[in-house]
């Protein structure tokens, strides 16, 4: 499988005024043509900084893509002049947010909104936009599309504006769709359905997919492989199935023990014991250690390497990395 | 949508009835607050100010009469929108007002459509270059014109402009006694008003950047602005479409309370330049203690102000599509 996006040693700072912040160090991955990659860890790991990373949305100031490599279609992504940048973007990379009613223009109608990409990327005059924008809404079920056309986010619910969402991001064929927790601000019922559009409009149009969540149910039911981070880093990396069945990191361990939890007592949530460590405050040595119940004395000392335990499979973690070998 | 709009024209104005009436009655009360009236000054420009004639005076204006009954009486005058006659001048308000109202509102509008349009411009090109030079340079001018009193800068932009540079008229709304084409004339009171709409204009701008500014960078941080950067809209387009639109809601909120600011501004600015609006008027009105007169300029400045709020109150629900005129 030849890979659409290799990302390499992505590192990307915040300086605020409480010092620089490293949300993303160090980070590489692939996503090869048609395949869909979970980004996976919890709030504050960098999943989103990473994914806004990759079409250079990060705000500067106060962001910065201090270093690395983004390959997209084997164009190098960070050395775009701004008007081919911008031709990705949109076009090639499309991408959608997790709260639909903030990622839309309130004061303009859906029709101009999803308009306005067809309008710039395919060059569409307004009577074939205006036909365009209906059929794109049928696609991804918006009922009584020509009347949704013309309202404005507001008259439309959190699930049909995801779909608009939607619709704005599949208007050029893209080959790579970034959605950076998709379902997260909707209603449970609503979770499953626009899960369901995002797999069968990927299988339509082949596109590749870069699905950022921390639902690991969403991931067992979508995503072909699996990329765990924590506090920046990736820590590991397997296909879904591997992650599932024989997750090596402590962290990704605590992860799967909680959903496990969170499915059985329903709704009530179990989390992994302590928090995520302040970006300002990092703890010597591995990240995970003032929570690891596996943690040894070196993990203190020193920052744990990315090592394949096996292959495809590289974990950052001193102890599985000891057991492996 | 259109029948919405224009039913809720409609009962708005009905809703300012009252509401006019009731600061009529206001003027009403303030005016009479003030020491002397008519009758004092007229007797003394005649020059036999006996208190005799003084009384009769005052009685043939109406202004012995209980208070309260003088009241009533305005009121009804008012209600009927008869604004009387002129104590001094001996003519009818509303003829009086009528000839200079129109320069008024032409300095007005003029001045808020010029400190709208440049304040919005330096206003986008500031957050758009954030801490920048552009950007300090625009916060700082933008300070100093709004810490510089409006009569001051009036002056000295006359100094400058019509004085050193003999570029503009230093006063007055149009040549006298030229024979002039209509363009010409147009031209001519345009040339006139220059210097009157920047000097009242310019307070404004300065406001009207520093809010914009703030605005639009506080939409650059909203998530619809990161949407339309991956859709991969220009910067550009960004600014003046995507931004722009909602960042413009605060500043036309504050244009429309400033509305009744503005005209205060106007009638200053006016005798600074001898413009031949209300200005004169209302100075006259004070001096001369013309109840009538000074009642109908500020009834009619009511109307203005409470017009122009609804105009406003239109313009905010057509950029924003979540206000429905219901
Ligand atoms: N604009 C910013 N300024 C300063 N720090 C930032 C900014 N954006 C993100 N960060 C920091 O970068 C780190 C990663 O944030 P990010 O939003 O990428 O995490 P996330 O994994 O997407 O979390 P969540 O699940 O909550 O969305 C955090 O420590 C955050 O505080
Ligand atoms: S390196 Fe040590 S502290 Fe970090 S996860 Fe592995 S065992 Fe735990
Ligand atoms: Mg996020």
């Amino acid at each position: 499988m030849s890979a659409v996006l290799e990302v390499a040693d992505l590192a990307v700072r915040f300086r605020t005024t409480r010092g620089t912040v490293n949300a993303v160090d160090g980070l590489s991955f692939a996503i090869g043509e048609g395949e869909t990659v979970a980004l996976v860890g919890e709030s504050g790991s960098g999943k989103s900084t990473a994914a806004l990373a990759l079409l250079r949305l990060i705000a500067d100031p106060p962001g910065r893509i201090a270093a690395g490599r983004i390959l997209f279609e084997g164009r190098d992504i960070l050395a775009l002049r701004e008007e081919e940048l911008r031709e990705v973007r949109g076009g090639r990379i499309a991408m959608i947010f997790q709260d639909p009613m903030m990622a839309l223009n309130p004061v303009y109608t859906i029709e101009r909104q999803i308009g306005e990409v067809l309008a710039l990327h395919a060059g569409m005059g307004r009577e074939a936009r205006a036909k365009e924008v209906v059929e794109l809404l049928r696609l991804v079920g918006v009922p009584a599309p020509a009347e949704r056309a013309k309202q404005y986010p507001h008259n439309l619910s959190g699930g049909m504006r995801q779909r608009v969402m939607i619709a704005m991001a599949l208007a050029c064929k893209p080959k790579l769709l970034i959605a950076d927790e998709p379902t997260t601000a909707l209603d449970v019922t609503v979770q499953a359905q626009v899960l369901d559009l995002i797999q069968s409009l990927k299988d339509r149009f082949g596109m590749a997919v870069l699905l950022i969540t921390h639902d690991l149910g969403v991931v067992a039911e979508t995503a072909h492989r699996v990329i765990v981070m924590y506090a920046g880093r990736k820590v590991e990396e397997g296909t879904t199935a591997q992650i599932f069945k024989d997750p090596r990191h402590p962290y990704t361990q605590g992860l799967l023990e909680a959903a496990k939890w969170e499915e059985v007592e329903g709704a009530m949530l179990r989390e992994i014991p302590g928090a995520v460590p302040s970006p300002f405050d990092m703890p010597k040595g591995c990240a995970f250690s003032p929570r690891c119940g596996a943690a040894l004395p070196r993990c203190r000392e020193s920052v744990p390497p990315l090592v394949e335990v096996a292959p495809g499979r590289p974990v950052a973690c001193f102890v599985a990395q000891e057991r492996a070998s | 949508m259109r029948g919405g709009t224009v039913r809720f024209v409609l009962r708005r104005l009905a809703q300012l009835v009252p509401v006019v009436l009731a600061i009529a009655a206001l003027n009403f009360a303030l005016a009479k607050l003030a020491p002397g009236d008519a009758a004092d000054i007229l007797a003394g420009q005649m020059g036999h100010a006996t208190l005799e004639f003084t009384e009769q005076l005052r009685r043939e204006f109406g202004l012995d009469l209980p208070i309260l009954e003088q009241f009533l009486a305005y009121m009804g005058r008012t209600a009927r929108l008869d604004l009387g006659i002129s104590l001094i001048q001996q003519q009818p308000v509303a003829e009086l007002i009528a000839d200079r109202l129109p320069a008024t509102l032409l300095l007005m509008v003029t001045a808020l459509v010029l400190a709208i349009a440049t304040g919005v411009a330096l206003g986008v090109a500031a957050a758009r270059r954030q801490g920048t030079w552009v950007d300090n340079l625009i916060s700082v001018s933008a300070l100093l014109v709004y810490a510089t009193p409006a009569f001051w800068l009036g002056l000295m932009l006359i100094v400058f402009f019509s004085i050193r540079l003999d570029l503009l008229p230093s006063g007055g709304m149009m040549r006298i006694g030229v024979a002039q084409t209509a363009l010409g004339q147009v031209l001519d009171v345009a040339r006139h008003l220059i210097l009157p709409a920047a000097t009242l204009g310019l307070f404004y701008a300065a406001v009207y950047a520093r809010l914009m500014r703030a605005s639009m960078l506080e939409v650059y941080g909203l998530d619809f602005i990161t949407t339309a950067r991956a859709k991969g809209l220009s910067e550009g387009t960004i600014a003046w479409t995507h931004a722009l639109r909602n960042a413009l809601l605060p500043v036309v909120t504050l244009a429309g309370m400033q509305v009744g600011h503005l005209l205060g501004g106007s009638v200053l600015i006016e005798t600074v330049f001898g413009w031949p609006g209300l200005g004169r008027l209302v100075f006259d009105a004070l001096v001369q203690r013309d109840l009538n007169l000074l009642l109908g300029i500020l009834f009619v400045s009511s109307i203005v102000v409470v017009l122009v709020n609804l105009a406003v109150d239109l313009v905010y629900g057509f950029l924003d599509p979540r206000i429905t005129h219901k």
